[in-house]
């Protein structure tokens, strides 16, 4: 059987080379190529990024919703991989979204955090998908875990449009949406360019993640199978027996 | 048997079982009591602050008291393995869970009946008038706390650490039940009581939305 199959070590040096090309690039036009923004100015750079990390971030947590939802009906383990996996990168797209997003609020509105309906939603969501990987990690039957873990990532998922809808009937500050956002909205052509390299960039970098968490939770699940497989060969010979016995005295 | 049947009789089991001891309800009302409590110290709030704090004060207090007392509804069942006996009797898992979800429901009310009053007392805030809207607010509220509180607790039932993960997945998921709580609940506490019908239909469909999945999910939730 070939252990790395439908990813060969060629075609991940590419990958990579391209990510870090694309990153590279993007990096250089939302510093240089973007133009300057009439009332924040050079701060306002840090957006291209920002954005990125929230589309990663839905990217992410919908395909965590899709391996949930699959796993339920199929049972095939490869769903709950892809729902760890995304999740993972999830969590992470959205650390980085709440850290550019302070470092932007600070210059911005003066103050580094707001209790606003988007800022609320995507630290909710933040807690929540800990909340998630926490219990993966408190579970020990692997069949369990899955689909426990997967009942609560679609609760959580839920939870989300509430988090915001009472947000919003609450109090808000971050500013309407620009770029969709009726007759007066709208962007700076290259600014728009910009943007979708940098989304292009973020998102490149995020599925790139998730392959490779892919990939180790196959790994993973594999040499547990092997190591199962290995006790109930060598159950019965006196080696085994020395070496169980002395793993249980440690 | 019908679900509902099934369910009465699950509620009834788990109620014989409560008020044989009372051990779970005289803990929770005890454990709400000290948080009410506990505030008036570290806040110190005058009249006209316990009218603006007093709603989050309480639903603080009955989130907090539930995500404890709703533990046991499931992590009883695993001394004995009395769940697989449960799951045996010919009767849909939704039963079993609605049966849990309305004796924690009825806890918990029973709870918020005795506290409320002592709240009112404690803080100088006038129940006159309000009561029929308050107990709107409060059944709701506690609807959706206990719908969620119940799954999660027979997801948390199966891991270690089973009492600190429950309040760990379940406060972030009724983020949004609090605020709608706390801001129905306030409405009714001001100068000029009035009821906030945005927010009781936002709590009437935080109740719909995870009843629903509750409903759609329960069969992976209780499955051997």
């Amino acid at each position: 059987m070939n252990r790395s199959a439908g990813f060969p070590m060629k075609s991940r040096i590419t990958s990579r080379a391209i990510a870090a090309a694309l990153i590279f690039f993007a990096g250089y036009a939302a510093l240089f190529i973007a133009p300057d923004e009439a009332t924040m100015h050079q701060i306002q750079r840090i957006f291209y990024f920002h954005l990125g990390c929230w589309m990663a971030m839905f990217t992410a947590l919908s395909i965590a919703l899709v391996a949930n939802i699959s796993w339920l009906v199929t049972r095939k383990p490869k769903w709950d991989w892809l729902g760890v996996s995304a999740v993972e990168v999830g969590v992470v797209s959205c650390t980085a979204g709440l850290a550019t997003g302070v470092l932007w609020g600070k210059p911005a509105w003066g103050i580094w955090w707001t209790w606003d309906a988007r800022l609320t939603t995507a630290f909710i969501l933040w807690l929540l998908y800990i909340s998630y990987l926490l219990l993966r990690g408190l579970i020990e039957e692997p069949q369990r875990r899955a689909t426990l873990s997967a009942v609560f990532g679609i609760f959580a998922f839920l939870d989300a449009p509430l988090v915001y809808a009472s947000n919003r009937l609450w109090r808000t500050q971050h500013p309407a949406p620009v770029i969709f956002g009726g007759p007066d909205a709208g962007l700076n052509p290259t600014m728009g360019k910009v943007l979708v390299i940098c989304i292009a960039a973020m998102l490149f970098v995020a599925i790139l993640a998730l392959v490779d968490r892919y990939r180790l939770e196959r790994l993973r699940h594999e040499f547990d199978e092997l190591r199962v497989a290995a006790d109930a060969r060598d159950s019965g010979s006196p080696s085994a027996l020395i070496a169980s016995s002395a793993k249980d005295s440690i | 048997m019908t679900t509902a049947r099934a369910a009465a009789i699950l509620l009834a089991k788990e109620l014989r079982l409560e008020f044989r001891t009372r051990e779970l309800l005289n803990a929770t009302i005890v454990f709400a009591l000290i948080v009410v409590v506990l505030f008036s110290f570290a806040f110190d709030p005058t009249a006209g602050e316990s009218r603006r704090y007093g709603p989050g004060l309480l639903w603080i207090a009955f989130l907090f008291a539930g995500s404890l007392m709703l533990h046991p509804s499931f992590g009883r069942e695993q001394a004995n393995q009395t769940l697989d006996a449960l799951r045996m009797a010919p009767v849909s898992p939704f039963a079993i869970l609605l049966g849990k979800m309305l004796a924690n429901l009825l806890f918990l009310l029973v709870a918020e009946v005795i506290l409320v009053p002592v709240f009112a007392v404690l803080y100088n805030v006038s129940l006159a008038g309000i009561v029929g809207r308050l107990i709107l607010v409060f059944v709701l509220g506690t609807l959706g706390l206990v719908v969620t509180g119940t799954v999660f607790s027979a997801i948390a039932a199966h891991a270690r650490m089973r009492e600190l993960l429950l309040p760990l997945l379940l406060l972030p998921i009724l983020a949004p039940l609090l605020i709608a709580a706390v801001e129905a609940t306030a409405s009714l506490f001001a100068e000029q009581p009035a009821l906030d019908r945005a927010w009781l239909a936002f709590l009437a469909g935080f109740d719909i939305v995870f009843l629903t999945a509750s409903w759609l999910l329960c069969d992976f939730l209780l499955e051997e």
